[in-house]
């Protein structure tokens, strides 16, 4: 098939854009869950 | 569970979609295996303007209502889009050097599609820059309108204007026209792609109202320590 190699990168990297958009988000929000986590405890301490 | 359901059904479109667009759609008879990246290309596109639309909607109404949850979907809905106009701009690159023989070239629909990038990546910078929510809100609000005029821009530049990209396909006029089996092939990765964007959508807006709550209580604890300091002043007077 002609220009397959150009067909399959198109596809890998839309979807590694999209999957690394989505890890992106998700670690984020991880760290956000931590510190809302700490800010929480900080506020209870007090 | 919600969740999971529209993981599944998402995940069981966009296979179907993928199967379709490499053994369903009929070859193209110039260009052949590389046509099959216009159906990726055409659904990224549309879901990028869908986006757009939802953050240009919420944009208007936060300086409309001035409520918060309007700014956390506009910069969700203007995050998602950017990562849906990459894919596009991607996937058009990627066909432009076997197709014409050039990566890129500076013509009309390339050209505004590109700014529309920039624009909306300055839009996030933009936020980045800014400390106060309500100043932040206000100004990206506006930012976000403007950007928005390039959009229907980009839309029209390959029927204002001669340019190198295909003539449109759809909605072309009298001598465009999409073979029927691969319109219907085009409308199903259209499709397919609508709950990935909404499922990306949802976390973003969860980490942007995440965001909020940890601004909310690192201003509550500020708050928290300066009493305890005014009341340890006190007593020590």
């Amino acid at each position: 098939m002609k220009n397959f190699d150009f067909l399959f990168t198109a596809w890998m990297v839309v979807w590694a854009v999209f999957f690394v958009y989505e890890f992106s988000i998700a670690s984020r929000m991880g760290g956000l869950r931590e510190e809302i986590e700490r800010l929480k405890q900080q506020l209870r301490e007090r | 569970m919600k969740r999971f359901g529209i993981t599944v059904a998402a995940a069981a479109l966009i296979f179907f979609a993928g199967y379709a667009a490499l053994f369903i759609a009929p070859d193209e008879s110039t260009m052949h295996a590389i046509q099959r990246v216009f159906y990726m290309h055409v659904a990224l596109w549309s879901a990028m303007y869908t986006a757009l639309t939802v953050a240009f909607v919420a944009n208007v109404a936060w300086l409309a209502t001035r409520q918060m949850k309007w700014d956390w979907l506009g910069v969700s809905a203007v995050e998602v889009g950017v990562v849906s106009c990459t894919g596009g701009l991607a996937t058009g690159v990627l066909w432009g050097k076997p197709a014409w023989g050039i990566w890129w070239t500076w013509d009309a629909r390339l050209t505004t599609a590109f700014l529309l990038w920039l624009l909306y990546i300055a839009y996030l910078l933009l936020r980045g820059l800014l400390e106060d929510p309500e100043r932040r809100a206000t100004l990206s609000a506006v930012f976000g309108i403007f950007a928005f005029l390039d959009a229907p821009l980009v839309y029209a530049s390959n029927r204002l204007w001669r340019t190198q990209h295909p003539a449109p396909v759809i909605f072309g006029g009298d001598n465009s026209g999409l073979d029927p089996t691969m319109g219907k092939v085009l409308v199903v990765c259209i499709f397919a792609l609508l709950p990935v964007m909404i499922l990306l959508l949802r976390d973003r807006y969860r980490l942007e109202r995440m965001r909020h709550e940890v601004e909310e209580l690192r201003l509550a604890a500020e708050a928290q320590a300066a009493d305890a300091n005014s009341v340890v002043t006190r007593s020590t007077e």
